[in-house]
């Protein structure tokens, strides 16, 4: 009974959103709009069970003493903090002007957006030592990215602002953009798509369990 | 006003112990690193509760004013339960249920929005015509519909590994690459300007917003 | 003294030197820096023999270290702010596809903006929300927003309020509720674009602040997508401008332009060709276009010299890497 009924839903679930495709009609549009709901509402609880289980790992770090656990301690009153501060605000917590919004402005926004912003510093570095002409096709990689590069910046319109309109570094990387580029990434998009639409056949029709996991 | 100057400094603080990893790891860093996880998912937790388990589920299920109320609400709330459940080792094996809807829900949305958008309307586009009565294109339109077209053709035959890449299949196989190559190069260079546009962003906030140093 | 102790007091000297020009700032002695002409060109030169320097180190089979590259990647960021160098913007066709596309639209048309990033995605797509708030409201739009990432509905309110600072937009009497609204987050990704397909309401409710669907006068008579004029779709990866083509373009026929940040835009690129989407705009690149389109020059434009540098410092550590790579026998070190 712990796989069949699992399977069961997922087959189910699966063909009603199939059919309602091809049969957007009572009784599958009703099915896809209750399925719809539910999808939200059991996602929302699969990120708190995302979160609840970070506290409970912080929880058990500090518990028994692992290395650097005082970090989890800041996690858990980082945590409890906004989570406190945005349900006692009540629903309108994001208005501007709440304790909510400024942890957000000044404390959630710093830390995110830099801890992106510094892999800038990491591709320049492995450009310089990795990225080599070694052979026809490492060079063709080579030379689109440096045509767009320079291509999509105004720099590159200024640096071949000799040539007539038409033949300059910018209409060249939005050839390559448009063109070559595009073949490329449609490839691989429906090779994707190919994929995606195989493996999704095989969980609907219960060939694929391995997301069920052991017994 | 003191909560401006704090709220900046605060902000710059954190951005700065972010960047100190460029040095090296170091407990500035960590500290910045367990702040953002915390309120990652503090943040995460709260704007679920209040949008979607409140504002989705509790409205829909009690609605004020002329509404109805939409029971079958319940049923998904059931599911996220038991999704939730999951941290009870002993009866986590329920939360199966859940992640049997989700993926089922997913494999028959996915099955056939990615073969209608991404293969079928790609397929669509790709064969375009290059003459004909009452067609009337530029040779740049004709030549990058040729590039297309031959580009997407010898991606997929690259894709195709069933078949050993020899002979006139491993050619187009061949050509395959350097047109994925060119698509990675792209990228690549797509993925340089992001990096640097977020980089840009913080050292404007310090420079700009914080210091003030810039006209 | 220890090393820690020697890495504490260089913190302590970097935030007190920072101190000192912040006290500068707030009592008005320190009004900025900005470079000359003259001067910016002399810091360009510099900057270019001391890569000739690095050229030579590396074709000598002496790699610079990580933390040199991060230097220049910091310079190349930074100098650019100081100085006052203007630069041609040339428009691309998939930006003004996008423009033509909003240009065609009669005046007080509905439109739909999807806030799908976050902060770190901010640089690039939030210039692109503020120019298109600014030509919205100029050409009288009604703007409904929401967000398929938990972030967007901030996003979307620091933009607005980013606007409404302009004495042009804050005397329009913008209302909140009849000439735009935000509403919210709701979680589902895919799936809420499909469910509102057939009803708005049942994935918002409510709007981010708590009222009423039906008591927003501006999506009273917005009942789905054929409700809508237009989409904007700003995107940072999932959900976003893929999932956004794939229900409501292919499904239910919206209009859909997206600004995506540099790194989604080459996936969509395909869907551009086809049709699926009316045109995008890429990264900051892309905002900055789209704001000299819409005639609102502002962050986008401001960091494009920036961005040039940094991508020209880029393509300078790969052609160092290259010539020494060929030049130096292609020595085994030069490919660590």
């Amino acid at each position: 009974m712990r796989r069949e009924i699992p399977l069961i839903i997922t087959g189910i679930v699966g063909i009603v959103f199939v059919v309602q495709y091809f049969i957007p009609h009572w009784p599958f549009n009703r099915m896809n709009a209750w399925f719809s709901d539910w999808f939200s509402i059991v996602q929302a609880c699969a990120i708190w069970l995302g979160a609840l289980n970070l506290l409970k790992i912080s929880l058990e770090k500090i518990a028994r003493r692992k290395s650097d656990w005082g970090y989890a301690v800041v996690i858990i009153v980082s945590f409890l903090l906004i989570a406190i501060i945005g349900f006692l605000e009540g629903e309108a917590f994001r208005d501007p002007g709440t304790k909510f919004t400024w942890l957000y402005d000044f404390v959630y926004t710093p830390l995110s957006s830099t801890m992106f912003a510094i892999l800038a510093f990491f591709v320049a570095s492995a450009s310089y030592r990795a990225f080599r002409a070694r052979n026809f096709e490492a060079t063709l990689l080579l030379l689109a990215a440096f045509f767009v590069m320079l291509g999509r910046v105004p720099v590159g319109d200024a640096l071949t602002a000799f040539m007539p309109e038409g033949w300059r570094l910018t209409d060249l990387a939005t050839w390559i953009m448009n063109f070559p580029q595009t073949a490329g990434q449609r490839a691989i998009m429906i090779g994707i798509a190919l994929g995606i639409v195989s493996t999704s056949l095989r969980i609907i029709l219960g060939i694929e369990r391995s997301h069920l996991g052991g017994d | 006003m003191f909560w401006e100057h704090f709220a900046l400094w605060v902000a710059a603080f954190l951005t700065l112990g972010i960047y100190s990893f460029l040095y090296k790891d170091n407990p500035w860093y960590k500290l910045c690193e367990s702040i953002f996880v915390g309120i990652s998912a503090g943040y995460w937790f709260v704007t679920l509760f209040w949008d979607n388990i409140y504002g989705k589920f509790w409205v829909g299920v009690f609605p004020t004013g002329d509404a109805q109320p939409d029971y079958w609400l319940l049923v998904g709330a059931a599911l996220g339960l038991l999704m939730l459940l999951r941290l009870i080792p002993k009866i986590g094996w329920v939360s199966r249920w859940s992640l049997a809807f989700i993926v089922g829900a997913t494999a028959g949305f996915y099955l056939i929005n990615y073969f209608s958008s991404n293969v079928m309307r790609q397929v669509q586009d790709t064969v375009m015509p290059l003459f004909g009565p009452g067609f009337n294109a530029s040779a740049y339109v004709i030549i990058g519909n040729i590039v297309v077209a031959v580009g997407t053709f010898t991606g997929l035959v690259y894709f195709f590994f069933s078949k050993e890449h020899k002979g006139a299949f491993g050619a187009s196989a061949k050509i395959g690459i350097f047109f994925l190559m060119v698509t990675f190069g792209a990228s690549f260079g797509y993925t340089v300007m992001s990096r640097m546009s977020l980089l840009i962003g913080r050292i404007d906030f310090l420079l700009s917003d914080w210091l003030g140093l810039i006209r | 003294m220890s090393t820690r102790v020697k890495e504490i007091l260089v913190v302590v000297l970097v935030l007190l030197f920072s101190a000192v020009i912040y006290a500068g700032k707030v009592s008005g002695w320190m009004t900025g820096v900005s470079f000359s002409p003259a001067v910016s060109v002399l810091v360009i030169v510099a900057l270019a023999a001391s890569l000739i320097v690095i050229l030579v180190m590396t074709i000598k089979g002496r790699l610079v270290g990580r933390r040199t590259v991060f230097l220049y990647v910091g310079f190349a960021v930074a100098l650019p702010l100081f100085m006052s160098i203007s630069q041609y913007i040339p428009t691309s066709p998939e930006v003004r596809s996008l423009y033509e596309g909003l240009e065609s639209l009669p005046d007080g048309s509905k439109v739909l903006v999807s806030f799908d990033y976050d902060p770190p995605s901010a640089p690039e797509l939030q210039p692109m929300a503020e120019s298109f708030f600014r030509y919205a409201f100029d050409r009288k739009f009604k703007v409904i927003i929401m967000g398929l990432w938990p972030q967007g509905p901030l996003q979307a309110n620091q933009a607005i309020e980013r606007v409404m600072q302009d004495e042009k937009y804050a005397s329009l009497g913008l209302q909140y509720g009849v000439d735009y609204c935000n509403l919210g987050f709701q979680t589902g990704n895919e799936f809420v674009i499909q469910r509102m397909g057939s009803d708005f309401r049942s994935m918002f409710p409510t709007d981010y602040s708590g009222t009423h669907y039906e008591d927003l006068p501006i999506v009273r008579n917005v009942k789905n997508f054929s409700n809508v004029d237009y989409v904007f779709n700003l995107s940072a990866g999932y959900p976003g401008t893929i999932e956004w083509v794939q229900v409501a373009v292919d499904r239910y026929g919206v209009k859909l332009g997206a600004g995506n940040t540099a790194v989604q835009a080459p996936q969509c690129y395909p869907y551009l060709r086809s049709g699926q989407l009316i045109g995008i705009l890429g990264g900051m690149n892309g905002a900055a276009e789209f704001e000299k389109m819409t005639g609102h020059e502002a962050k986008g434009t401001k960091f494009m010299l920036s961005q040039s540098f940094s991508h020209m410092i880029v393509i300078a550590f790969i052609i160092i890497g290259n010539v020494a790579f060929f030049m130096g026998g292609r020595k085994s070190n030069l490919s660590a």
